[in-house]
């Protein structure tokens, strides 16, 4: 069989999962009511009176990611290891980058049906004013590559532990990381303390999901921050299937 | 079928297999035996490609499991210990699950479901989640699940435990009826059922192969193959230890007396010696004969002074 539909399948399954349990639609919810509640009362789209939507929705996008992201993936693999399918999985006639290719591909295109699901927001914006459709495109193509990238960070931490807990907490404080690494409380303290050595501070801002976003938010589709996020994706699954394989050596 | 050479699994500093050798052919059960920790789920998993062998190779259908891991995993239908299952599907669901990652669709794949859930008895819960199933339903949902693709290969690891006496009777008869076209290794620890499946056993402890045999060959290694049990009736104890104890043929007597009644059993120097049945006859003559019969010899008692060498004579 080719890697393409060993791939299908497992993706297939594993999004049959999700949602046969509570776990999909509690997540949709509660993603919702916080894009909105934050859009319109913390992010105060009204009172701004722009036809955009970056200020406003998609920068709150990678604060709601940092806890909502690893609540998605924790249970990727701690849970195949836990109740055991995990030795029925790579027993079957396929090659493991094929499971895990399949089982990252549909949380992400789960996250991208909750992002998709923020559609009202656009057409609310649509309707009050004329806002510029293309840069709210790319922003979607950037939070959905953003959230990837924090999902490919919790497939890691999913597969070193048992525990879907332990796994969460750790993908937290990871994809935090990723996040501070670009706010500019935290540059500014790097500035001091490194006595501006520029080249340090641009090192550890380029590993932040907030500078590789904004461009997004802006409208342009840059392509070293595609290649970024999708660099962030690949090599996080390679480190999942080294990860996976030490466990079976050892 | 299933050809193991030399196979050495080594975790941290403890070996749980030590260079294990051994084949099996299409139309050959072979059950394996061995206590908890043995390295009876270990060698499992190597065969099936899920552990690496630290050293030795194995071979599945002329594949080696190593080199090319997706043509011999094609051939294997595999029942891991405990059965797992996805909880969170249908009993349907997984088993389509299943099938199409190997390979089934349309047609195929519908005929290929319907045959396992009629083989295992699963129609009742089809539609019914894994989660909530008992543990025999279970079970037979990760059994139906090894054999959806009618592999050439099956590796079942304890495919009985947690089973109901029926349901245990049902599994049974199944991997009997498949061993006659393919290869089968079963781990197990209900010694009845080597004698009721399998074509061929091996004993394994701490890691290496300590018996090797149909389960015949295995029993006849027991002291009791071909001993003799004698009940009478109004003869005295002592007398019957003595003349008993002057037979060539026989290693040691034991007796019990149970009011005038008399049990013994006498053992052969050589272990299915049928000189001893003749002898003991010979002695018995003017006794009153309740009852005589030959004993074919107890796995049990080869399984446990094989695998507990402290209790060895």
């Amino acid at each position: 069989m080719n890697p393409f539909g060993n791939i299908k399948t497992i993706a297939k399954r594993e999004l049959r999962a999700y949602f046969a349990s509570p776990v999909a639609y509690v997540f949709i919810v509660i993603f919702l009511l916080l894009n909105g509640f934050f859009t319109f009362m913390v992010g105060g789209f009204f009172e701004r009176g722009e036809a955009s939507l970056a200020n406003s929705f998609f920068v709150w996008h990678p604060w709601f990611y940092l806890f909502l992201v690893p609540a998605v993936g924790m249970r990727l693999w701690a849970d195949e290891r836990r109740v055991g399918t995990l030795e029925l999985l790579l027993t079957m006639p396929i090659a493991p980058w094929e499971a895990i290719v399949g089982k990252f591909i549909a949380s992400w295109l789960f996250l991208g049906l909750a992002l998709a699901l923020t559609f009202p927001v656009v057409l609310t914006v649509n309707h009050l004013g004329s806002p510029d459709n293309g840069v709210i495109f790319a922003a979607y193509v950037g939070s959905w590559l953003m959230a990837g990238a924090y999902l490919a960070v919790s497939c890691i931490t999913s597969a070193i532990t048992r525990s879907q807990v332990v796994s969460f907490i750790i993908s937290v404080v990871a994809c935090l990381f990723l996040i501070l690494a670009g706010f500019p409380p935290v540059i500014n303290l790097l500035q001091n303390l490194t006595h501006n050595w520029q080249w340090l501070v641009d090192v550890v801002t380029s590993f932040s999901v907030i500078t590789h976003f904004e461009g997004f938010q802006k409208g342009v589709l840059d392509s070293r921050d595609i290649i970024f996020f999708l660099s962030v994706i690949g090599f996080s699954l390679f480190a999942t299937s080294v990860i996976l394989r030490t466990h079976r050596t050892n | 079928m299933i050809k193991v050479e030399n196979l050495t699994k080594q975790f941290g500093n403890k070996r749980a297999v030590d260079g294990i050798s051994f084949s099996v052919e299409r139309g050959e059960v072979l059950g394996f035996l061995g206590p908890n920790g043995a390295g009876k789920s270990t060698t499992m998993r190597m065969i099936t490609g899920y552990l690496p062998p630290t050293k030795g190779n194995i071979t599945v259908g002329g594949y080696d499991i190593v080199e090319q891991p997706i043509s011999a995993k094609k051939l294997i239908g595999y029942l891991p210990e405990n059965a797992p299952a996805y909880t969170d599907m249908t009993v349907h669901g997984f088993l389509d699950f299943a099938a199409e990652i190997r390979g089934l669709r349309g047609d195929a794949k519908k005929s290929a479901i319907n045959r396992v859930v009629d083989l295992c008895f699963l129609k009742s819960v089809l539609h019914q989640n894994v989660d909530t199933l008992s543990k025999g339903y279970r079970h037979r949902t990760c059994f139906a699940q090894s054999i959806i693709h009618d592999p050439d290969v099956l590796v079942l690891d304890e495919p009985t435990d947690g089973l109901d006496p029926n349901q245990k009777h049902e599994i049974r008869q199944l991997i009997r009826k498949m061993g006659e076209k393919k290869a089968i290794i079963f781990s197990t620890h209900i010694l009845e059922e080597v004698d009721a499946v399998c074509s061929r056993a091996i004993i394994i402890d701490r890691g290496a192969i300590v018996a090797n045999g149909t389960p015949a060959e295995l029993r006849r290694k027991s002291e009791w193959a071909g001993a003799v049990t004698l009940r009478l009736n109004n003869v005295a104890e002592n007398v019957v230890q003595q003349k008993l104890n002057q037979l060539r043929a026989a290693k040691r007597i034991s007796t019990a007396t149970n009011g005038n009644r008399v049990t013994v059993t006498v053992f052969p120097r050589t272990a299915g010696d049928g000189d001893l049945t003749r002898e003991v006859i010979e002695a018995t003559n003017g006794w009153q004969v309740e009852e005589l019969r030959t004993e074919e010899g107890r796995l049990d008692e080869v399984f446990r002074t094989i695998t507990m060498p402290d209790t060895k004579s």
